[in-house]
């Protein structure tokens, strides 16, 4: 397969996932908006922080007014990880790979961009916007259906799954990182209570709620923790999802896993074994927020890793 | 669908499917009671679902070069029928002139016999913009110069199809010949398979056919590649399209290196030898190592590895000198000098201005032409005379009297009519017809083609960018 086509179809699938995760954060705190609860829980700020990219945002926004931090996440042209950039360039993307992708996955990802176009043009208040988030939020879903159900499982559908499934540990991590540090319970006049309506929220920004109750069935920080980084078989817990992509990497390879030949390998290898050994006791001993740092930085590194394998072949 | 308000008559116009209100011509009755039981209100229906349709696939086109002005192709439903009888004609035609320009070609590259017997003059070829001097003395794959053209024809007064231009370089067009067949099979499905049509969808596999044999003498299982421009290039999506209709690769300038004079792909598992080129960029990019030194773009050195036969190139690079407008007027006399046949498909008459009586003629009546550079294409650098302002004509005569070579001009055209949904009715427009044929092993020439239509009323001016749509064409086979 073509470098730059292998490069185009794991970013078009990643994009989709990224507009689709933003989709999820924004959505969490529409609903935490209507339920009456500490200020810290209708604070917009928290999601200026999951992206990392504060920074940019205290450069050219004022606060972080529902209206500002709505415009910020879902239309803002200029900032590149925006719902409407994400979707252009995951639409641009998959136009270059036109020829590879199956029709139905390029129908998709046209239809979603043409969708967030019309809704940009609209002029909503952040509440009224719930709809919209959930459409981007099928449409991820279906896109990935669609690449599932209509692209021959070859290499390019690896490529396609890697880049969805890192893409999907990132986001998972950054969100479980923001939110759990505000929801961790602190020492304070209202004791320890459990905010299980912040926490519920949190698994419900990762449409997890529902099979972590099958699991588990009381709310605790260890719990929602346990199940969005370790568990094997949920599709959107970090485990699950590193699990998925060294498949497709050694995939694509022909390594046998167990072992590595290359970086990329030798990356997302170390980052597979480091989770499924972990004990979240001794993650939340350490703490949370320090293993997810870790863990980002390694996801960060393997997606570098493989771009240099894969994507930039020279003479 | 009523068509008792449908008026063919026009002085100068020939209507393709009507005698005269109520009368349709010998053989499309059929046709306009299929459309006439379909009734109004259901085919205006499906005009709008095939619009949207389109729209969903994102069969769309890009003007200029920023990505953001995304067009879809305006699309007509009502069908543009070709009878039996008038195809034969164009399919036996275009055939003959692919073969004597072939020959052309060969001859222009080589021993240059018909410059010395005075059929076509020296100067003419020489002062070619499009003449390739690296190809002079070439032997391309299989002897073949033009793989693939898209004859633009036109019908005059009496109904005769007669060629505009031969559009041998990369001619564009033939996926909305599939896409709208696409369409309009589930639009009119009634109307369909009550005609006789002949298929078009095989052109994607004869494409491959005829790529592959250009380079089966070297190689058991040839790989073929589709070379764009980009993303950004106004066909991009046909590209891609024929790509993955192909099955192949759809390559761009740096997916491609050479090395020891092979062409090699960069791939997920190293380098990859190519050994067919379906090129979709114009001579210039092809390699800057001889072509044009100052550009970016291209392969570094793909000429040396074409000139060595290490890899096929189609269209050849240098069949633009068949292309050039001044040329075209000779390509009757090309058609006599090679294969002492008559024509069977005439030119549109033609003044040459590089032929000093002719020239004299288009000063004298600029009002009254079509003023073309020799070596344009797209209806770019063109002068509509009756439509034309007195300063453009000034201009225009300036541009002519110090420079006679690079212009030709024909009277105005009268292109025929087809009955074209225009809001609730179907009304009379304008068309011109884009048939595509392939040149491998023989000669096959889609029974179809690309059916541009001017939507605007009066209009003559088919060009997508200026208000132009497309239907589908049907032959029908009896």
């Amino acid at each position: 397969m073509l470098s730059r086509v292998a490069d185009a179809i794991y970013w078009a699938s990643r994009y989709v996932e990224r507009a689709e995760n933003v989709a999820r954060f924004i959505n969490v705190n529409l609903d935490l908006m209507l339920d009456s609860a500490s200020v810290e829980r209708h604070s917009w700020a928290p999601l200026v922080a999951t992206t990392g990219d504060k920074e940019w945002y205290d450069a050219r926004y004022e606060d972080s007014s529902p209206q500002n931090v709505a415009h910020f996440l879902s239309f803002d042209r200029s900032y590149p990880n925006s719902i409407i950039s994400s979707v252009r360039a995951a639409r641009e993307n998959a136009r270059t790979v036109r020829d590879v992708i199956s029709r139905e996955m390029w129908e998709q990802v046209n239809a979603l961009y043409l969708m967030v176009m019309e809704a940009s043009q609209r002029k909503s208040e952040p509440d009224e916007l719930a709809s919209f988030y959930d459409q981007v939020k099928l449409a991820g879903t279906n896109y990935a259906g669609a690449t599932d159900a209509t692209l021959t499982h070859g290499e390019a559908w690896h490529f396609s799954r890697l880049g969805r499934m890192l893409e999907r540990a990132d986001k998972t991590s950054r969100i479980l990182d923001v939110r759990s540090f505000i929801l961790m319970p602190v020492f304070s006049d209202s004791g320890t209570s459990v905010d299980e309506v912040g926490w519920t929220a949190l698994l419900n920004s990762a449409s997890a709620l529902q099979m972590y109750r099958q699991l588990y069935h009381t709310i605790s920080p260890q719990n929602v923790a346990s199940f969005l980084l370790l568990d094997a078989n949920f599709p959107r817990s970090i485990r699950h999802c590193v699990h998925r992509a060294q498949e497709s990497l050694h995939a694509i390879t022909g390594t046998p896993t167990g072992g590595y030949l290359t970086e990329d390998e030798r990356i997302v290898g170390l980052l597979r074994s480091s989770l499924d050994y972990a004990q979240i006791e001794t993650i939340m001993e350490v703490g949370l927020h320090n293993y997810l740092d870790e863990l980002q930085t390694n996801l960060n590194s393997a997606g570098t890793a493989i771009r240099q394998h894969f994507f930039t072949v020279t003479a | 669908m009523d068509f008792a308000q449908y008026d063919p008559q026009g002085p100068d116009f020939f209507d393709e499917i009507f005698e005269a209100t109520g009368t349709p011509r010998p053989g499309f009755q059929p046709l306009i009671q299929g459309l006439a039981d379909l009734g109004q209100e259901k085919i205006l229906a499906r005009q709008k679902a095939a619009e949207q349709a389109l729209l969903k696939a994102g069969i769309t086109f890009t003007l200029g070069d920023s990505g953001d002005n995304e067009r879809i192709f305006p699309f007509d439903i009502i069908p543009r029928v070709v009878g039996a009888r008038d195809w034969e004609r164009i399919e036996s035609g275009i055939k003959q002139r692919l073969l004597a320009l072939n020959l052309f070609l060969s001859d222009v590259y080589g021993d240059q016999k018909i410059v010395k017997d005075k059929v076509v003059p020296r100067e003419l070829i020489e002062t070619c913009n499009d003449f390739r001097k690296p190809c002079v003395g070439l032997k391309p794959p299989r002897g073949i110069w033009c793989h693939i053209s898209g004859t633009d024809l036109v019908r005059d007064k009496t109904g005769e199809f007669v060629v505009l231009e031969d559009n041998v370089r990369c001619p564009s067009g033939v996926s909305y010949v599939l896409e709208n067949r696409q369409i309009l099979k589930r639009t009119l499905p009634r109307i369909f398979e009550q005609l006789s049509i002949r298929p078009v969808d095989d052109y994607p596999m004869r494409l491959l056919d005829m790529l592959r044999y250009l380079a089966s003498e070297r190689t058991a299982n040839p790989r073929v590649v589709v070379l764009t421009p980009g993303r950004y290039n106004s066909a991009y999506f046909e590209h891609a399209f024929l790509a993955q209709q192909m099955g192949v690769d759809l390559v761009q300038s740096d997916d491609l290196l050479t090395r020891d004079d092979f062409v090699y792909m960069r791939t997920t598992r190293g380098l990859e030898r190519v050994d067919v080129i379906y090129r979709r960029i114009g001579d210039d990019f092809l390699d800057p190592e001889v072509f044009r030194p100052d550009s970016l773009l291209g392969i570094p050195g793909v000429m040396r590895s074409y000139l060595k036969g290490n890899v096929a190139i189609a269209n050849a690079p240098g069949t633009g000198v068949a292309d050039d407008k001044a040329v075209y007027a000779y390509v009757e006399d090309i058609i006599r000098y090679y294969l002492s046949e008559d024509p069977i498909l005439r030119n549109v008459p033609t003044y040459v201005c590089s032929r000093e009586k002719d020239c004299a003629y288009v000063l004298e009546h600029l009002e009254e032409l079509v003023v073309k550079a020799t070596d344009g294409a797209g209806g770019y650098g063109m002068l509509i005379g009756p439509h034309s302002t007195a300063s453009e004509r000034e201009v225009f005569h300036e541009r002519i009297r110090s420079n006679p070579r690079g212009y030709i001009a024909q009277p105005t055209l009268s292109l025929s009519r087809v009955p074209t949904l225009i809001g609730q009715h179907c009304e009379p427009r304008h068309v011109d017809l884009r048939p595509f044929a392939l040149c491998g092993e023989g000669v096959y020439v889609q029974p179809g083609g690309l059916t541009r239509v001017a939507l605007k009323k009066g209009s003559l001016v088919v060009n997508s960018s200026q208000g132009g749509g497309s239907k589908d064409t049907w032959v029908l086979s009896k």
